[in-house]
């Protein structure tokens, strides 16, 4: 079968690549794009262990994920929307007022 | 904690409350300060009414000597300190008995006397508040049972004569007396302080009988003894105004004359005897040289003084010198033994009723005169009769005259004093006739002859002639409480150890009554006729002599109180302000230093540290601010990065 | 290796790609249809491991509902178009610090099993077997997630309100 380190570096790349996009994006909405890659990737890793070790709470815990990363998403796009409405921008880095 | 001790022998009947008599003037000191000027007649019913209640209990005590009965002691415990106790107690035996109701019938006189004498006076209230004070102090030291109450009201005593003195202060002459008289007392005081110390030292107590057992029980050494009663007799010697401590006795007569009676004849002056004879023991088990000191002092000052009495001009004074004699008589008798004791205390006894007598006759006359000097006086006698037979038979007891009082104990004293002790015999009995001879003369310069004075006098109130009428009937009557064919009982109650026989010498009495009347008549003889000038007065070197004191006073101003006050102050001062206030502002100088270099370090030192954390915290925040950027995803980077070595780290450790 | 081992590698390689050119594309759009791609791999990944029920979830939560999401947030702000509009400044260090966390767990995954590892079998048809441990076993935080939307619902409607209030 799969073998289950494959799973989990796949898991490791995802997840690194949603580091990268969280930290190098300008743009808030893609930001939040690159949380739910590593979402994604922790989903991932869930599940190869569950099937691995036979165990159903992993994909559970997976389903609950989802849900959680559908409400976030929700609203993480509506404080974006709101910081649009009132600050013209949704560059993260133009939101600094808590600046030294 | 209060523990009273008693020695009862037998019942003691009214003698254990020989010490309300103590407390009673003292209780109307209290009263005439407070109320006496609300009080109608300002405060004299006080003073009177507790002497005359304490002299009534003075009758009671004696008494209980009288049916016999024996002494008694008894005391409370007022505080310790150490391995001191300090009681508080009396000692009641018939020396004691008689000796309150001296204090107590003179007082009571001089209270009513002053009535009329001080009226109208300034400090009329004050004075009762002082003749009260005093007259505690003196019952204090009478019925005392310890050498600390002793000195208490022998203190006291000083004092209150000092405030009496110097009554009329406005006067300097009389501000001077009072310091004169206490200086002079506190001079012989300081002596009469350390043989107390000696005693306690010595004995380990501060009761009078205790040392006296001990004493006889051999305990205290010879030697110490003998100290101590050279050192105590000092303060007889100041108080009692022996030679040399005597020349304040004069002086003090510018107090009013109530105030000389009282204190300067009858009561305090005899305090020094007082101690002489209750500390007895003492001098009895000293080396035997002490006690002949005791008597060369005596005899010194009697014939001293009856000579001085011979010039003086001022009635007063002529009495000053009187009662220094007197006292002198007493003392000398001291030196003979027990029986000398005896005697000089009935002497005392006698003395006290018919000098306080004179006293207050001549205050009457100065009353009278508006002056003490014989020179301005002068055939007294029609005008002013009481005072004139009073005076007279006071006189006639001063000059032992027969069957007053003053030939009784006069001639005791030479009877004591002719048993083996022929130089004092001598003296006493030449002092005896310079007595009568300037008694007589003060008798005739004042009452006989023409009135030399101003204005018209006029006999003086009754306030004032009813004391001297009962002291002139004491002086008749107290006499034969010593007279030998009467039973004497006088020396059943005074006596040292044992009571004595008294004898009637024949051979004693006829020399003593012969002096006594050739002095009177040699006076008579040349005071009959009024003279031009005073022939005592043309003496010539002798005159001088006498009239300056024996330079005594010159001697004590210029040999002592001037190198004191130039020399002596001027180096005090001199050490004060160098070494004193030097030493202080080098202090204060060090201080200052100190304290300066203190703030120096804590300016520098300890501020900047305080001040240097403070700035590194600034300067570690001022470049620790540029991490909080604003920018979330900065945050973001460190947080990952912290993650990671996290991770490494809890994996690989 | 297997066949499913093959599929796998194949899905996983479509879905590194996509991953790598959503983080970064140059252009929003490009970057959200990306991101399809990757949840679509991710949901076949699922399929070859066996996990049917949470690959169609997958599908349709993710791939219908929130890049839908997503397409009408990038809408509604006017995204711009470039490569300096939408990376930032610290693209360099977040580069280092993304290859660190890869280091990281590839070394932890290869200190954990080396290369042969428990294989990975499908077992049990899991959608009924999920459901009922759901409401029997986890009935409580189902709960609790149905409780979380009602709240993420309630909060992004509150919070996405016009305040005009004359």
């Amino acid at each position: 079968m799969i073998r289950l380190p494959l799973a989990l570096f796949f898991s490791a790349v995802l997840f690194s690549a949603g580091v990268y996009g969280v930290l190098a994006r300008r743009n808030a909405v893609l930001v939040l794009m690159s949380i739910e890659l590593m979402l994604n990737a922790v989903n991932v890793n869930l599940v190869a262990f569950s099937q691995a070790w036979k165990n159903l709470a992993g994909q559970v815990f997976a389903l609950f994920l989802i849900a959680v990363a559908a409400a976030e998403v929700g609203i993480g796009l509506a404080i974006v929307i709101l910081i649009y409405r009132n600050r013209e921008t949704i560059n993260v880095d133009e939101v600094d007022l808590l600046k030294w | 904690m209060v523990a009273a001790a008693e020695a009862v022998v037998a019942s003691p009947g009214f003698a254990k409350y020989a010490w309300i008599i103590a407390l009673l003037p003292m209780l109307s000191a209290a009263l005439t300060l407070f109320f006496g000027k609300r009080t109608p007649g300002r405060g004299w019913i006080y003073g009177v009414a507790t002497v005359g209640a304490g002299f009534v209990l003075s009758l009671l005590v004696l008494w209980h000597f009288v049916q016999g009965g024996g002494a008694y002691s008894s005391s409370v415990s007022w505080f310790r300190v150490g391995s001191l106790h300090l009681e508080l107690g009396q000692y009641v035996d018939g020396l004691t008995a008689v000796m309150l109701i001296v204090v107590t019938a003179v007082s009571l006189c001089v209270h009513v006397y002053s009535i009329g004498y001080m009226h109208g006076d300034e400090r009329f209230t004050w004075f009762y508040v002082s003749l009260s004070l005093f007259t505690a102090a003196m019952l204090n030291v009478v019925v005392a049972d310890n050498l600390f109450q002793l000195l208490v009201g022998w203190e006291v005593m000083g004092f209150c004569s000092y405030i009496l003195i110097g009554h009329w202060w406005e006067e300097h002459v009389n501000s001077s007396a009072a310091i004169k008289a206490f200086l002079t007392t506190r001079t012989g005081d300081i002596p009469f302080l350390f043989g107390v110390f000696v005693l306690i030292v010595a004995s380990g107590t501060t009761n009078i009988h205790q040392i006296g057992e001990m004493l006889g029980a051999g305990d205290i050494a010879r030697g110490t003894a003998s100290a101590a009663a050279l050192l105590l007799f000092g303060g007889t010697i100041g108080k009692s105004a022996q030679f040399p401590l005597h020349v304040w006795l004069p002086d003090a007569m510018q107090g009013p004359t109530p105030v000389s009676a009282l204190i300067h004849a009858a009561t305090m002056v005899a305090a020094g005897v007082y101690l002489v004879g209750r500390l007895f023991d003492v001098f009895m088990h000293a080396d035997p040289w002490v006690l002949q000191f005791v008597g060369i002092i005596g005899g010194m000052t009697a014939l001293g003084a009856g000579l001085l009495g011979l010039v003086q001009d001022d009635i007063k004074r002529v009495l000053a010198y009187s009662t220094i004699s007197q006292l002198a008589y007493m003392v000398s008798l001291m030196s003979v033994g027990p029986a000398g004791r005896n005697a000089a205390f009935f002497h005392l006894f006698t003395h006290a009723f018919f000098k306080a007598l004179l006293f207050l006759g001549s205050g009457s006359v100065i009353h009278a005169v508006h002056s003490n000097n014989m020179s301005e006086m002068g055939g007294l006698r029609r005008p002013m009769p009481v005072t004139f037979w009073t005076f007279l038979i006071g006189s006639a007891a001063l000059a032992g005259i027969p069957p007053l009082a003053g030939f009784w104990s006069k001639d005791e004293l030479l009877v004591s004093a002719s048993n083996g002790h022929q130089v004092v015999f001598v003296v006493l009995l030449l002092t005896a006739l310079i007595t009568a001879f300037y008694t007589t003369r003060m008798v005739m310069l004042t009452f006989f002859g023409e009135f030399r004075g101003h204005g018209h006098p006029h006999e003086s109130p009754v306030s004032m002639t009813a004391p001297l009428v009962a002291l002139a009937g004491a002086t008749v009557g107290v006499g034969f409480l010593g007279a030998s064919f009467a039973k004497a009982v006088f020396f059943k109650w005074v006596y040292f150890e044992e009571p004595e026989a008294i004898h009637f010498v024949p051979w004693v009495a006829a020399l003593s009554v012969g002096a006594a009347l050739l002095g009177v008549l040699v006076g008579y003889s040349v005071y009959r006729e009024a003279r031009e000038r005073d022939p005592v007065l043309a003496m010539g070197p002798l005159t001088t002599l006498l009239v300056r004191k024996y330079f005594l006073d010159d001697i004590y101003l210029k040999g002592i109180v001037f190198p004191i006050r130039d020399k002596v102050s001027a180096f005090v001062y001199w050490t004060n302000q160098n070494v004193l206030d030097g030493a202080v502002d080098g202090a204060g100088w060090l201080a200052k230093a100190v304290s300066r270099a203190v703030d120096g370090f804590d300016g520098s030192v300890v501020d900047g540290a305080v001040n240097g954390v403070a700035q590194t915290a600034g300067f570690t925040g001022g470049i620790l601010r540029y991490v909080q950027s604003g920018n979330v995803q900065r945050y973001a980077v460190l947080l990952f990065t912290g993650v990671v070595v996290l991770a490494v780290v809890f994996t690989r450790f | 290796m297997s066949a499913q081992e093959y599929a796998f590698v194949v899905l996983a390689l479509v879905g590194t790609v996509a991953a790598v050119r959503l983080v970064t594309a140059k252009n929003v759009m490009h970057a959200a249809l990306y991101l399809v791609v990757t949840l679509a791999s991710v949901a076949g990944v699922y399929l070859v491991l066996g996990a049917e029920f949470i690959a169609w979830v997958q599908v349709l939560i993710y791939v219908g509902a929130i890049v839908i999401l997503f397409l009408f947030g990038l809408m509604l702000t006017k995204a711009p178009i470039g490569r300096e509009a939408l990376d930032n400044q610290q693209r360099g260090v977040a580069l280092l610090v993304a290859l660190g966390v890869l280091a990281g767990l590839v070394f932890l995954i290869q200190d954990a099993f080396r290369w042969d590892a428990p294989k990975v079998e499908p077992f049990q048809a899991t959608t009924g077997v999920l459901g009922e441990a759901l409401f029997h076993r986890y009935v409580l935080p189902f709960e609790a997630v149905s409780f979380l939307l009602l709240a993420a619902l309630i909060g992004a409607i509150v919070l996405s309100r016009k305040e005009d209030r004359a």
